[in-house]
Parts: C-alpha cells; structure tokens; sequence
C-alpha cells in the first residue's frame, strides 16, 4: 500500500520541490494552499502524514494543528510544520499545539526527506 | 553631603589635575598647607578672597569650585544608580562624585544616556518586528522564496538523472524565484532603512498618518480659519502615500473640524486661560467630553499651557489616533498596557475617569490622564452599540502619591508581578 502525504503550503514551487522529493521515494502528494478548509482536506484524504506550513491564506498553521488534534482519527496523525518563524518560543508554541518536528525556512531537501521518513518511521513503530 | 560643602573636595581634585603640590598651592594663597588640608577635605569653609585667590591659580572660575558638577549631572548620576536595580550605598554621595571625579563621572553619565538611547531603539524596533504585518509579510516572503530555490537547486544539483521535462520546469521555477527573491529583498531594505527619509519606508498606514500629524504639529490652521477643508489638507499631503492611510487621517481630520466648530479656537482659548476644567468646557460648549478632550490635544501649547497627549481606541483596543508625549510611552503597533485609564473608561462607556499615573521605566512621570468612551454611532435598538475611547494625557508638576503606575506594552514594561502581563518583557534582566 502506498504512503500517502498530504501537503498544505501555499509557495507553489516549494510544492513542486516536495512533490518531486517524496514522488521519487514512493509517497503519493496532495498539495493543497488554503488554509481555511485545509482540516477537511486532511480528514478526506486520511494521509499517514500532514507537511503543513505555518503562514497560510484563510487559517494559519497554528489553529490548523489545533484543530487536528482535537479531531479523535488525527490526534496522533504525524505533522511536519515548515516555517518561517525559527524563534525557540515559535518552535515551543507549536510542539505544545502538537507539532511532530518543526523545520525552518530555508531547509535543505535532506532534512525534509530525513524528517518524513522518520515521522512515518516512528508513525509505523506505534 | 550638600553640594556647597563639597567645594574643598573640588578644590583638591583641581589641583591633582593640574599636578599641584598641596604645599605650593597654599604658599601662593598665602595660607599653610595644614589649613590647606583641612578645607580640601572640607573641615573648613572657605569664601571670599581666599576662595578667588585658590580659583585664580588653579585657573577656574570660582563658581566651577562652590557649584560643582552641573545639577543635571548629578541627577543623571542618580538615576543610573536607582535604574541599576541594585542598592548602591554610596547614592548619597552622586555629587561628591561628581565634583571629586568629574571625568569618571561623566563617563557614567554619557553610558547611561547612551543605555537610554538604546532602550529606546530596541522598543522601537521590537515593536516593529512583533507586530508590524507588512515586515513579517515580508520576511516570509523572502524566506518562503529562498526554501524554493534552496529546494529546487538543490533537485538540479543533486538528481544525477533528471528528466528534460522536469528539468526545464525546475530551471524555469529558479528563474522566477530568484527574480522574485530580488525583488522581496529589496523591499525588505527599503522598508528597514530607517536612513532614508522617504515615505515610501515607513510602510504602513498608522506611519504615513503619523508623520503627516507630525509635520503639523497636531494643529490645522487651515481648517480652524476654514481655508481649507479635511479632504484637502489631505489630498495635499505629500506624508499620505496609500490610501489606506489617506481615508484613516480624513476620518481623523473630518472629527478634529466638526470639533473645531463646536470649539472655535478663540473661544476655547479664552475658556483655557484660567485652566482645563473639561465638565465645565462640555457644558459652556454644548458638547460631549469626548469633543472636548480630543479639542484640548489639538490646541498649541502656548494656547494650553502646557503639553498634552492623546490616545484614542476602538471596542477591540486597537490604538486609532495618538499623539505623543514626553515620559508616557504609546506603543505604535501592537496591544498597548490594560491598565491604561483608557481602557477602563471602555468597560464604562460615558463614565469620564480621571486617573493619576506614573509608567514604569526610566523617565518615570506623572500624569494626569482623564478618559472617556462614547458609542461611536447614534444607539439602536437593533444592534449592539460600538464603543470607542479617548484619553487626554496631561503631565503633572506635582508628584501624586497614589498615581497607578502603569506601563507601555508587556514586551517593554520591567514591571515585576503584573496581573495584566500578557508576555515577558524583553528587557527582562534575562534578555
């Protein structure tokens, strides 16, 4: 069975860097840009993982995370958030909001690639 | 110990200066250097002829010898002990400092001012970073473009085997993200570069306003004699570069006409001449205490008689108008402190509060400040009244002893236990 990630960022040519990194490992991508229906686009798609940036149209990535994580089928739902805002107490808000890993921009393809094998890694091991 | 007793401790410090022997000092004042001794340790008081003799060899006027340091720098001395935060027990000697070491001292007292200016600078810029849209706008933009091209170049590098069609994708999205990347960063710095005086910079409507009210020192004569109306004033306004901050100083300029009318400035400047009196100015005025206390900011001080500041806010707290004054800190973007008079005349609209108020931090001032809040629109049945308040700031030459002491915003306030402290301060001993 295919590994499904669901990627919610709204810079197109990072979509198209993800999408091509994670297609060459096997992973199917949905991308999505808005943030405002971003909740109900993860629950129909049912990913084994969320990349999820922080900044987005309609709802940020904060209250999407919360939102997530109130819902019983995503609690433990593995969620890379990509951002601009690297500060400790951003990177502390978040794995309280429930953030698996955390990635600063600009990251390397590596650490995005090392990130979401990990999480699955993990993911899978629970 | 008194200033006018420290004139022996000048006296010697003068002399070590100018490399003087004690004994030849004394021989050419005619006096024995034991008694020489005795004054520069100031066990004897010495005026008159003696006193100009010593200033005429030690080639200073008699005064820099009786009156010491300047009072400012004493006072600066002062308060760079009590902003130190610790006890310092020789505080009752800042001027037998001053006067024994005047260099040293005014060492001290350039690095506390610079410690001021630098304050001041990270207050700003802190509350620029926090909570300016269009500069954290920005950042992302620059940051977001740079995750693409780091992530896209890294694919054309790295992909040993990559597909012409990808590839010329790739190469295409490196293309318009570095243009874009330029374009990102070079509004990043024009909005950053604070050298330039260029409206362009400030970036924001709130700005834009502000630099226009500046430039006329709060106060439109033109709209006051009625030579020119609101919408000219600002079509004019070379300040109001968007329209945003175009319709925000109309609206603003609209109520300061409507209250020049009600208020005409000869008359109110006849009402002021015996003092600010704002119930009795409502009742002569017919108006509301809202108009009179937005009136009474937009009068020059020479009509006021004094310095006024005023802050204006919606139902949410978000800050519409201020205009600034010295010692009371208004913070340009961002929530500004709850205990703020202004904020508790919101929780009861049309009841005027006058409050007594000290801010924390380093210029610590009283002030008077007399709030009220009014319904923005004629009240309905149908809905829910918008409120909006306004505070007269007004400094005060006596010091209360039961001012409220309150702050700025959070992240600049060094008040310790605050039950409204929303975020440490970043001028916490820590940062």
């Amino acid at each position: 069975m295919g590994r499904h990630v669901v990627l919610i960022e709204d810079e197109p040519n990072i979509i198209e860097a993800i999408r091509f990194l994670l297609t060459r490992e096997g992973w199917t991508v949905d991308a999505h840009s808005d943030g405002s229906d971003a909740v109900d686009v993860i629950k129909a798609a049912n990913p084994d993982l969320v990349i999820l940036d922080l900044m987005l149209p309609g709802k940020s990535g904060m209250e999407i995370i919360k939102d997530l994580r109130d819902e019983e089928s995503l609690h433990r739902l593995p969620v890379l958030m990509l951002t601009a805002r690297g500060q400790a107490r951003d990177r502390e808000m978040a794995e309280k909001a429930g953030v698996s890993r955390f990635m600063t921009k600009p990251f390397s393809n590596a650490e995005v690639l090392t990130a979401v094998r990990d999480l699955h890694a993990q993911a899978n091991q629970e | 110990m008194a200033r006018d007793t420290l004139t022996g401790s000048r006296i010697r410090e003068r002399r070590l200066f100018l490399e003087l022997r004690q004994a030849a000092l004394a021989r050419q004042v005619d006096i024995s250097a034991s008694y020489l001794n005795l004054i520069e340790h100031n066990r004897r008081r010495i005026g008159g002829k003696l006193l100009v003799n010593i200033a005429r060899v030690l080639r200073v006027e008699p005064s820099m010898l009786t009156e010491g340091a300047e009072v400012a720098l004493i006072a600066t001395l002062r308060e760079a002990a009590v902003d130190a935060g610790k006890p310092v027990a020789e505080l009752d000697h800042a001027d037998e400092f001053a006067g024994r070491f005047p260099g040293w001292a005014e060492v001290l007292a350039g690095e506390h001012r610079r410690v001021a200016t630098l304050e001041r600078t990270v207050q700003v810029l802190s509350d620029r970073l926090t909570h300016d849209p269009h500069l954290a706008a920005s950042l992302h933009e620059v940051l977001s473009t740079a995750a693409a091209i780091r992530s896209t170049a890294s694919i054309l590098a790295e992909t040993g085997e990559l597909e012409p069609e990808w590839r010329d994708r790739f190469h295409r999205n490196l293309n318009e993200d570095s243009r874009r990347l330029a374009e990102s960063s070079r509004a990043l710095v024009n909005f950053l570069d604070d050298s330039t005086t260029s409206a362009e910079s400030r970036g924001v409507p709130q700005e834009e306003m502000e630099a226009f009210f500046t430039s006329h020192n709060y106060h439109f004569g033109a709209i006051e004699q009625g030579r020119s109306s609101p919408a000219e004033l600002v079509a004019a306004a070379p300040e109001l570069l968007s329209d945003a901050a175009r319709t925000i100083a109309l609206d603003i300029l609209e109520l300061y006409r409507a209250d020049a009318e009600t208020m005409p400035l000869a008359k109110i400047s006849r009402a002021v001449k015996g003092g600010i009196a704002p119930g009795e100015l409502a009742a002569d005025f017919h108006c509301g205490l809202p108009q009179v206390l937005r009136r009474l900011a937009a009068l020059p001080e020479d009509i006021l008689g004094r310095q006024a500041g005023l802050v204006m806010c919606d139902a949410s707290g978000a800050i519409l108008f201020r205009k600034p004054i010295v010692g009371f800190a208004l913070p340009r973007f961002g929530a500004s402190c709850p205990l703020w008079p202004l904020f508790a005349a919101l929780a009861q609209p049309m009841v005027p509060l006058r409050r007594q108020v000290v801010q924390h931090g380093r210029h610590a001032a009283e002030f008077e400040c007399l709030a009220v809040a009014w319904p923005q629109e004629q009240p309905n049945f149908d809905r829910d009244p918008m409120y909006r308040a306004v505070m007269l700031i007004l400094p005060q030459a006596d010091s209360p002893h039961d001012a409220q002491a309150v702050g700025s915003s959070c992240r600049v306030c060094v008040a310790r236990d605050c039950a409204a402290r929303r975020e440490p301060s970043i001028l916490d001993e820590g940062f």
